[in-house]
Formats: structure tokens, sequence, C-alpha cells
């Protein structure tokens, strides 16, 4: 097309090679801004609760194995590729390994006879709190 | 009484007494010339409505761009300086927020053309110059925003905007600024079927 490439003709003599690594260079700023200032729903760490008080905070970065203390036993908690699910415990029905793998911010795993909760948690708080 | 700085052989214009007559040299006349451009696009700018406060095209930076590579820093930091002060006075915003925000966004963006002014000319042209004074532009902008009008993370979602249009502005101002300079002494350069 004809006004195609006389736009062409318009602009790329004008671009030297140093100007297309400036504008490479700030694509990739705008694309890592927008990921890191525009993701506020997805999970990014998993709050470990025990007796109602928080146990620990862990990051979904790592791929890790967390064994957590309650009144019954030891529970345990995996975390793997950014998901986490409670993978044994001591409960006598075992509802909260049953739950599987919890995914997206706010979703939450409770062992009630142990005392042992996971929960995914975001930059954002979608609910103030939640009761069932 | 009477100023008496002026030299003998210019002609004395007629004035009255207890007034001033300031010596100007034809490179201030020549800085004032360019800031008066740039006043003009600015003027012409505020005509375009913006979706966004503070998402302008910033066509007055062409000027500065082309300044900057045909006279030096020196004579772009006041083409710029003086664009921001005189434009605040004439929209009747000076010493206002907004005065503050676009002296911020100056002035950072031609500390960082202090710098930029030394990548090789061969392989860096007015597109990068224009592109870093633009982010450097917002980014002086957020930081005046954050200290002192809106102290809350909330406008951390609104730097991908700021950040997106700094590329594509600085983008299309830089090649304005390009093609303006390439095409001088070269009247005819767009074969037009």
């Amino acid at each position: 097309m004809n006004s195609h490439e006389s736009i062409h003709a318009a602009i790329l003599p004008h671009l030297k090679s140093g100007d297309w690594l400036t504008l490479l260079l700030g694509g990739t700023g705008v694309m890592l801004l927008a990921l890191n200032l525009w993701s506020g729903g997805i999970a990014d760490k998993a709050v470990i609760r025990s007796g109602g008080k928080i146990f620990r905070e862990v990051p979904l970065s790592r791929d890790q194995q967390i064994e957590v203390p309650g009144p019954l036993g030891t529970s345990v908690i995996t975390i793997q590729g950014r998901k986490a699910r409670i993978s044994s415990d001591p409960s006598p029905r075992q509802y909260c390994v049953r739950q599987g793998w919890l995914q997206q911010a706010g979703e939450i795993a409770i062992c009630l006879p142990n005392q042992v909760s996971v929960e995914l948690a975001g930059s954002q708080k979608k609910y103030d709190s939640l009761n069932y | 009484m009477q100023d008496s700085e002026t030299s003998p052989s210019e002609p004395r214009i007629p004035h009255p007494a207890s007034s001033l007559l300031l010596d100007t040299t034809a490179e201030d006349h020549h800085i004032a010339r360019m800031a008066a451009v740039a006043l003009g696009l600015t003027v012409l700018e505020n005509a375009i409505p913006s979706p966004l406060p503070g998402v302008k095209p910033g066509l007055a930076n062409i000027v500065t761009l082309i300044v900057l590579v045909r006279y030096g820093w020196r004579a772009a930091a006041w083409v710029s300086l003086l664009r921001v002060v005189a434009g605040s006075l004439l929209f009747g915003s000076f010493l206002a927020p907004g005065f503050f925000l676009s002296l911020s966004g100056a002035v950072c963006s031609l500390l960082v053309l202090a710098f930029a002014q030394y990548l090789p000319a061969r392989w860096f042209g007015p597109v990068s110059h224009s592109i870093y004074a633009a982010f450097a532009h917002i980014a002086g902008q957020m930081l005046v925003v954050y200290v002192w009008l809106i102290p809350h993370a909330g406008i951390a979602y609104l730097i991908p905007i700021f950040a997106t249009a700094a590329l594509v502005f600085g983008a299309v101002n830089g090649i304005i600024a390009a093609r303006f300079m390439d095409n001088d002494g070269k009247p005819n350069m767009e074969p037009q079927p």
C-alpha cells in the first residue's frame, strides 16, 4: 500500500541502531512496570496459621515443604509451582488434604482438628473476612 | 537618571527617566526566539484534549531536542525552563501545582539530557534523547506527586500508563525532531506521487 510505504519512508530513515536499542529498553521497561504494578490479584505468598495465630508467611516463589506442629501432630504443607496444599495431616477425616491445590489469592484450606490453616494472599485483599 | 550601559554607537531610544535599557546579545535573541516557538507549540497543544491529566504529547520538547543537538545543553536548558515559566504565566498557573510538576519534569529531563547528549551521534539520534528525557520527566513528576500532592501508594497504578505515554510520545517527538533536522537543507525530500 502506498500510504504504508510512505509512512515507513517517513520514519525509518530517522531511526538509528542505538534508537532501536532505546526503543527496546523503553518497551521492556514499560512491560516490567505493568507486570509488577498491575498484578494486584495474583497470589504471591501463603499465610500459615496454627492455633489461630500466624505461624509463618511463606513466598510462593520457592518450592518447599513446611511442617506445622499442632495439638494432634504435624501437618505438612507443600508449596510447589506457585501453588500450595496441605499434603499430610493427622486429622481423622482429612478434609484439608482432600481439598487439594490452592492457586488463587484468597483460597484457604483449614484443618480444624489440628488447628492448622493455609491461605494464599496477594498484594490486594479481596475480602476483609470470611465466615462459613 | 538614565542608565548608560548601552554602547555609544547604538541609536538611543528616547525613554523617560528612571528606566533600564538591557544589553542583549544575539544569542539572547536567538534563545528567546526558540523559547517563543516552544511556547507557541505549548499553546497549540493546549487545544488537544487529554484522556488523563498529565498525559500530554509534549510537542514543545521537539524544540528542546533540536536546540540540544544544534546549540548545546545550556541553550536547551534555557529554552526549556523559559518555556515552562512563560507558559505557566501565559496560562495563569504560575506557582500552581501544575507549574511545579512541569518544572520538576523539565529539570529531571534536562539532567538526563546532560548525559544523553554525549551518546555517540552515529548510533543515537534525537529519538533516544527524547525517550530517555521523557522517562526522566515522568519520574520527576511522579516523585513530586508522591512527596507533595498525593502521598499514597495507589499512584503506582498510574505509572504504567505514564510510562507508555512517555515511550510513545517520546518516540514521536524524537522522530519529528529527527525529520526536521535531517530534512533541513533538503527541501524536496519526499517524492509525492
